[in-house]
């Protein structure tokens, strides 16, 4: 059973998925129970996976026995256990929060709410673990189609943005089926390691150029990079606190993971840093989305629109680091895809929560909320730190190797718009603490009675639990990150680097 | 030039359906009108994989009818790959299929529920109702 770990991550929420109608349509409440249970248990698999690569070093798993370039091959190493970690952790925190706040935001679909949790969660483990192009899109198309409908339950406008999300998502997925097929062309394989290997005899080929350009321009469209990402914030705010949670941490944070296999797994560095200069223009279009991405953060008044636009500053910092190329730069952008997830998964929660509260996060009505709500806010705050970068928190580790990148790759420019992000960061996120810790409804002069007291009113523990596990975490891969490097992380660093 | 166009018309008929539908999905101001927009592009995706399986010289289905010695165990010297098309593609393309008739039906779903809401599926008319309402 242990070696069949890699396929238990996809299989066994696949099928608790489809069977997920059949038990709510027995007994409604059981769903609940059910996801967590089912989410546990990846959880389980996905420690497992990772344990079999620390012990084992990479592996594949062929599926049904069928040996590659034939066969579907699962081909697991220390990037994709790491990112199976990260999913299926985020996944069971907001799986376990999700029980009062789907009661209270859409009643009445709780059984179709858990079916698309879970064929969600599934889209994101199979485009982690594949080893074959193909099979990539698949599942990408698996958890977008899901995502759609996850987002189109939300508040008003949410079919809107859900629509614009399926036009965009669309067409990224099918640039990169493109991609696949222009690569299909050129070596008759789709199998990653086979393509890796037969490619670099045609890196003169135009098939191939157009290859690599149309795939990393179908995956930004998919990771929202800049100019690409019109869909995001609309989407990610308007979707129900549950689903914003677990979408926002990690839709975004997936399709850089296919970023990072796709330039430095099918291709060769080499390829984008010297036949194309991918890099360099990704390199500044993360510059452009770090620094627009805050500022459009800067002017919401929403907290899940302000939270969503800083998904899209954040995405820059990965696509940064990747387009960097070099040690320091890769190992942020690996560190920074486990701070964002922690991170964006907490404050998304917190948001989730106070909507749950107050049915609206407008940060105008946050008067007071630190004495209302101490745990959550807390929570809220450790996020923030590490959104800006405040040790002891990850944000700060991961930043710290994104500058050391951009200082070893000679780019000044960088070091200062990453620096300077942190001060935009601190003003959008200092703001939503500022008027929920200090500031106090307008005294009334003209009233007779006293001010209401400020009473003490959580969340029920269902849901403060996994903002705490969140923000823990969050100190924790902070403190151990040196650590989490030189177990995981330092071996994703292609040779060569 | 011309020749050049018709060798490879398969290519030219894949890209122009694309850009229809890229036009469509971006410049058309319907939603209906964009969905049929993505439909385009898909099925342009979609024509390309089937034409890129395609060999020329007489290849036919891949169909294997069987012969004297493959059933001894010493057919694979037999079957000539250049007279079967290549059917990988193919394959592929019923799963590509099946992916755009899905998003089709979420799309359409959720332009009922736009449709709901709006009572319209004019994009500008939809933007003023949303600048209005400040959604």
């Amino acid at each position: 059973m242990a070696t069949h770990f890699a396929v238990m991550v996809i299989v066994i929420p696949l099928m608790s998925a489809l069977l997920t109608p059949v038990i709510g349509w027995w007994k409604k409440e059981l769903c609940y129970p059910w996801a967590v249970a089912v989410l546990l248990v990846t959880v389980v698999c996905s420690i497992g996976v990772l344990n079999q690569v620390i012990t084992g070093g990479p592996f594949s798993y062929y599926l049904g026995g069928w040996s590659p370039p034939w066969g579907i091959e699962y081909a697991i190493d220390y990037l994709n256990a790491f990112v199976l970690i990260i999913i299926s952790f985020v996944a069971l925190t907001v799986g376990i929060y999700s029980k009062k706040s789907v009661q209270k935001e859409m009643p009445e679909k709780v059984v179709p709410f858990y079916t698309l949790f879970l064929l969600l969660v599934t889209g994101l483990f199979g485009i982690v673990v594949t080893g074959d192009l193909f099979n990539v899109f698949v599942f990408l198309e698996i958890g977008a189609l899901s995502c759609y409908a996850l987002i189109a339950i939300g508040r008003d406008g949410a079919p809107f943005a859900a629509f614009r999300y399926i036009i965009m998502g669309t067409i990224g997925a099918s640039f990169y089926l493109i991609g696949v097929g222009y690569l299909y062309m050129a070596t008759g394989s789709l199998n990653m390691h086979d393509v890796a290997q037969l490619l670099p005899e045609l890196y003169d080929s135009k098939v191939v150029l157009t290859a690599g350009i149309f795939m990393v321009v179908g995956i930004s469209i998919e990771m929202a990079l800049y100019p690409l990402h019109a869909w995001a914030p609309n989407a990610y705010a308007d979707a129900p606190s549950t689903v914003s949670a677990l979408i926002a941490p990690l839709m975004t944070k997936v399709a850089a993971y296919l970023m990072i296999r796709v330039m430095f797994t099918v291709f060769k560095p080499s390829f984008f840093i010297e036949t194309i200069p991918v890099t360099t223009v990704l390199t500044w279009m993360a510059a452009v989305a770090i620094v627009l991405g805050s500022i459009y953060a800067i002017a919401q008044t929403d907290l899940k629109k302000m939270l969503s636009y800083s998904v899209v500053a954040q995405i820059g910092y990965i696509a940064l680091g990747i387009g960097l190329a070099n040690r320091y730069g890769l190992t942020g952008a690996v560190l920074h895809i486990l701070n964002e997830a922690l991170t964006k998964g907490c404050v998304f929660l917190v948001a989730g929560a106070i909507v749950y509260k107050m049915g609206a996060c407008n940060i105008y009505d946050f008067k007071n909320l630190y004495r209302k709500m101490p745990f959550t806010m807390s929570a809220f705050l450790i996020g923030a730190f590490s959104m800006v970068g405040i040790p002891p928190t990850c944000g700060f580790f991961s930043k710290i190797y994104l500058i050391m990148g951009a200082i070893d790759a000679g780019k000044w420019i960088f070091v200062a718009v990453l620096l300077f992000s942190s001060i935009l960061n601190v003003v959008y996120f200092f703001r939503v603490i500022q008027i929920a810790t200090f500031e106090k409804p307008m005294p009334d002069y003209g009233r007779d009675k006293a001010y209401e007291s400020v009473r003490m009113d959580e969340v029920p523990l269902s849901m403060l639990i996994p903002i705490q596990v969140m923000a823990v975490g969050i100190l924790l891969a902070g403190i151990f990150s040196s650590k989490i490097i030189s177990t995981a992380i330092q071996f994703v660093i292609p040779v060569g680097f | 030039m011309l020749e050049y166009i018709v060798s490879k018309y398969n290519f030219w008929a894949y890209v122009i359906l694309l850009l229809i539908g890229l036009y469509a999905m971006v410049g058309k101001k319907n939603l209906v009108k964009k969905l049929i927009g993505m439909n385009i592009f898909q099925s342009a995706v979609i024509l390309f994989y089937i034409s890129i399986g395609v060999k020329k010289g007489g290849a036919t289905v891949p169909i294997f009818l069987g012969d004297a010695h493959a059933a001894h165990g010493h057919g694979h010297a037999l079957i000539d790959v250049a007279s079967y098309i290549n059917p990988l593609p193919h394959v592929l393309m019923l799963t590509a299929i099946v992916v755009s008739i899905a998003t089709t039906g979420v799309a359409l779903a959720v332009l009922i529920l736009i449709f709901r809401r709006y009572k319209t599926l004019e994009l500008d008319e939809i933007m003023k109702i949303r600048k209005d309402t400040g959604v």
